[in-house]
């Protein structure tokens, strides 16, 4: 890893609320004095400051509060603040009912994430080629070439929205959980509804899984591009197995040796810093154990799916036993296999959704547990669409919000995106210039990570993208702007 | 007891709403007689049971014809919003009906002034609804769909009044306070109590809490006070209780805020319990 002084740049990058452009990534390239690249940036400036102004608020109000993060995984945040909430109000064990509801809905959630992610934002670059016509590279032009690949996702997708449509009463930003509980039980033609597709669900998922293995399989220069040996970060269950909504922490080095496992998330705070440098807004989280220069990781699907030792549904779990196999027992480290192991865990959710709609205590109605001694202090930890996401309340006496932190996914994958696109420009520059092609690589190396600016920016694959070149005293070698309607502009 | 209305067979006990003809007995308020005749006037501090407070001014009428309004100020206010000049604009919840009064109520011109309030009300205050445990329960939210808000129009005042959590089972979040004075209303008359009162003026109006330290945990407030439930948007909240009657059942996801009668409901919901 390559980082400089706070002070050796200061003057150089200037971030401020102010001149944030919402929807923009900016991506900094720094050359040593070989012209090098030796540092990449990708500066995340979308200022939120969730943690600030939820101080004072009343606890309970907390999961309707920071659902409003995101408007692709707000379940996630939801559940997150839920699971923090449970603990505030003494409930270790939610009931049977309570549980399953909170699961289907996770589970609902993850699967219209994932298809969202591959089908409406990155199948144009895997299908059509990075370097593709921008005008087809988008979900329109997929929709024109492989009709019945984009009307999959789009039918993916909506059928994770109908889960969370069932459990929360609204697609987006509904309201699902009570303190140590839900609030509403699924009706038995709420469930039924839901069982009419789900078994094209899962066609669709595996073909979608096949599809990505082919495309990963099928071409070796996507082995190497953006391609990082990293330590990988998530929760796995009791038996080591996948597991999105409840288990302990189990991080990896990239050889795959044990760092920490079944580690319970409440204690997160002696195993992971935040590191914070003065060019982004996005803090650099790192594995205490191995400190700032080596502990950076990597979170998400393909951290999970590396790091589990089996999925408890049996085609997913043959499914990943061929990613394995691809990795030749180890873990697979390919930046762009996060696409095809985000495909798994969505098949992973269609047959959990089977599953539970198939299990009697979904439509059970015992859905709050009696609440126990309260606590000043609650940690939920979920493992969200795009990794492992943190979740740290503390509450005064009268309940009231005194702090708060949250580690969100993108923010875990932080070090990795910058040195994944540190890696593609070292290899796609062309002299001193940036080229069109190099703004198309290092774009589809940021969006495998599935960031949450991606979310925010990827309109129709037209992510607004401005990437820097500094020479090694600082000064702008070249500067190259792709615009929302994807006009190019140079500008030194 | 109010007295039995005097029968003048000359002058029926009528007013009329919209052309609508409705009667009254002696002492009702325009309101009292428009809610009792099922006509919706929009409302906020006003609850049948509660001396009329008159003070959201959302139930503005137009009276026609006689005691049209004097003042040169109020003239130009009503034509700047484009209600008759020749009309008297009054609060239909504090307004004695009296027989032969031509009301305009649901007219364009007159709801574009109730909308004006509301954003008003809105804007003073933080009404962040995404987040509010109100939200789908809220008589303000309703009142602002009803008459078409889409926005605040004004620019936020976003102010930051101090909120009261002292007290073991209810909550009191001033910036949300729409200074309706139901609450105030509500401990006095029904409780017995006067636990809440509005202290400042203008801009700096505000509640407080009629207690040594003006904390909530001091005063003689108890969850099953009326006071405590009848808030009609999200300022007095009983404690770690929220979100617990789910969306498509919450009171306007299954009524109209125009519908008449609807106080029990409201106040069923604000107790958690479903329909």
């Amino acid at each position: 890893m390559e980082h400089d002084s706070p002070t050796s740049y200061a003057r150089r990058v200037a971030i401020d609320p102010i001149t944030r452009v919402e929807g923009h990534g900016k991506i900094t390239l720094l050359l040593d004095d070989n012209n090098h690249i030796r540092e990449a940036r990708l500066h995340i400036v979308e200022f939120r400051g969730f943690e600030k102004f939820i101080q004072g608020r009343p606890y309970w109000e907390v999961p309707f509060f920071v659902q409003r993060l995101c408007g692709i995984c707000p379940v996630s945040h939801h559940l997150a603040a839920a699971k923090a909430v449970d603990q505030l109000v003494g409930v270790e064990q939610l009931t049977p009912t309570a549980l399953k509801l909170r699961r289907l809905l996770h589970f609902g959630q993850t699967l219209q994430s994932h298809a969202l992610h591959f089908f409406h934002l990155s199948s144009p670059d895997l299908l059509f080629g990075f370097g593709s016509n921008l005008a087809e590279r988008n979900i329109v032009g997929v929709l024109e070439k492989y009709p019945e690949v984009a009307l999959q996702g789009v039918k993916l997708r909506k059928y994770g929205q109908q889960i969370i449509m069932a459990i929360a009463g609204k697609r987006i930003h509904g309201a699902a959980t009570v303190p140590g509980g839900m609030n509403k039980p699924l009706t038995i033609a709420e469930r039924d509804a839901l069982l009419v597709d789900i078994q094209d669900v899962l066609a669709w998922s595996s073909e979608a899984v096949a599809l990505n293995e082919h495309i990963h399989t099928g071409h070796p220069e996507h082995y190497g591009f953006a391609t990082l040996r990293t330590n990988f970060l998530s929760m796995t269950g009791s038996g080591g197995e996948l597991e999105l909504y409840h288990g302990g922490l189990r991080a990896r080095t990239a050889g795959g040796e044990s760092i920490i496992d079944q580690f319970d998330y409440r204690g997160y705070r002696d195993i992971l810093r935040e590191e914070v440098r003065p060019w982004s807004y996005m803090k650099f989280p790192y594995l205490l154990a191995l400190g700032k220069e080596q502990g950076w990781y990597r979170v998400g699907p393909l951290a999970r799916v590396n790091n589990c030792d089996a999925i408890p549904t049996p085609l997913a779990e043959t499914a990943r036993q061929r990613f394995r196999e691809f990795g030749k027992g180890g873990f697979v480290h390919d930046t762009l296999a996060y696409h095809w192991a985000r495909m798994i865990e969505a098949l992973h959710c269609a047959e959990s959704i089977n599953e539970l709609l198939h299990d009697p205590d979904i439509i059970g109605a015992d859905l709050v547990a009696p609440h126990g001694e309260k606590r000043r202090v609650g940690i939920g930890v979920i493992e969200a669409p795009r990794g492992t996401l943190f979740h740290h309340y503390q509450i005064d006496a009268q309940g009231l919000i005194e702090k708060a932190n949250l580690i969100v996914s993108t923010t875990s994958n932080n070090q990795a995106m910058n040195e994944s696109v540190r890696s593609v420009a070292n290899e796609y520059i062309d002299g001193n210039e940036i080229t069109e092609g190099l703004l198309n690589h290092l774009e589809v190396a940021v969006r495998a990570y599935d960031p949450c600016l991606s979310c925010a920016t990827h309109a129709l694959g037209k992510m607004p993208l401005q990437v820097e070149l500094l020479a090694a005293d600082g000064a702008l070698v070249d500067r190259l702007t792709k615009g929302v309607s994807g006009e190019i502009t140079r500008s030194v | 007891m109010r007295a039995e209305p005097k029968r003048d067979t000359a002058i029926p006990n009528t007013i009329t709403i919209d052309g609508q003809e409705i009667p009254f007995s002696i002492g009702q308020t325009i309101m009292d007689a428009a809610l009792a005749a099922g006509v919706y006037i929009p409302h906020l501090c006003h609850r049948p049971g509660l001396t009329p407070h008159g003070s959201c001014k959302l139930c503005t009428v137009s009276i026609e014809g006689r005691n049209v309004a004097s003042h040169t100020a109020d003239r130009r206010i009503q034509a700047s919003s484009s209600v008759e000049i020749d009309s008297r604009s009054v609060s239909a919840c504090t307004m004695p009906a009296m027989a032969g009064q031509q009301i305009r109520n649901n007219t364009p011109a007159l709801n574009e002034v109730r909308k004006t309030i509301t954003q008003m009300l809105f804007i003073e205050g933080n009404h962040l609804c995404p987040s509010c445990e109100k939200t789908g329960d809220c008589t303000l939210q309703a009142v602002a769909y009803h008459l078409g808000m889409l926005d605040g129009h004004f620019p936020q005042l976003s102010p930051r009044r101090e909120v009261d959590a002292s007290h073991g089972s209810v909550v009191l979040d001033r910036d949300r306070c729409i200074l309706c004075e139901l609450c105030v209303r509500a401990s006095r008359e029904v409780d017995g109590k006067n636990v809440f009162a509005i202290s400042g003026r203008g801009i700096d109006a505000h509640l407080i809490v009629n207690s040594a330290s003006g904390k909530l945990a001091d005063s003689d407030l108890e969850t099953g006070d009326m006071a405590a439930h009848i808030c009609p948007v999200g300022a007095i909240l009983i404690k770690e209780h929220g979100y617990e009657v789910p969306i498509g059942r919450r009171t306007f996801d299954l009524h109209r805020v125009s519908e008449i009668g609807l106080e029990p409901v409201i106040l069923a919901k604000v107790r958690h319990t479903d329909e």
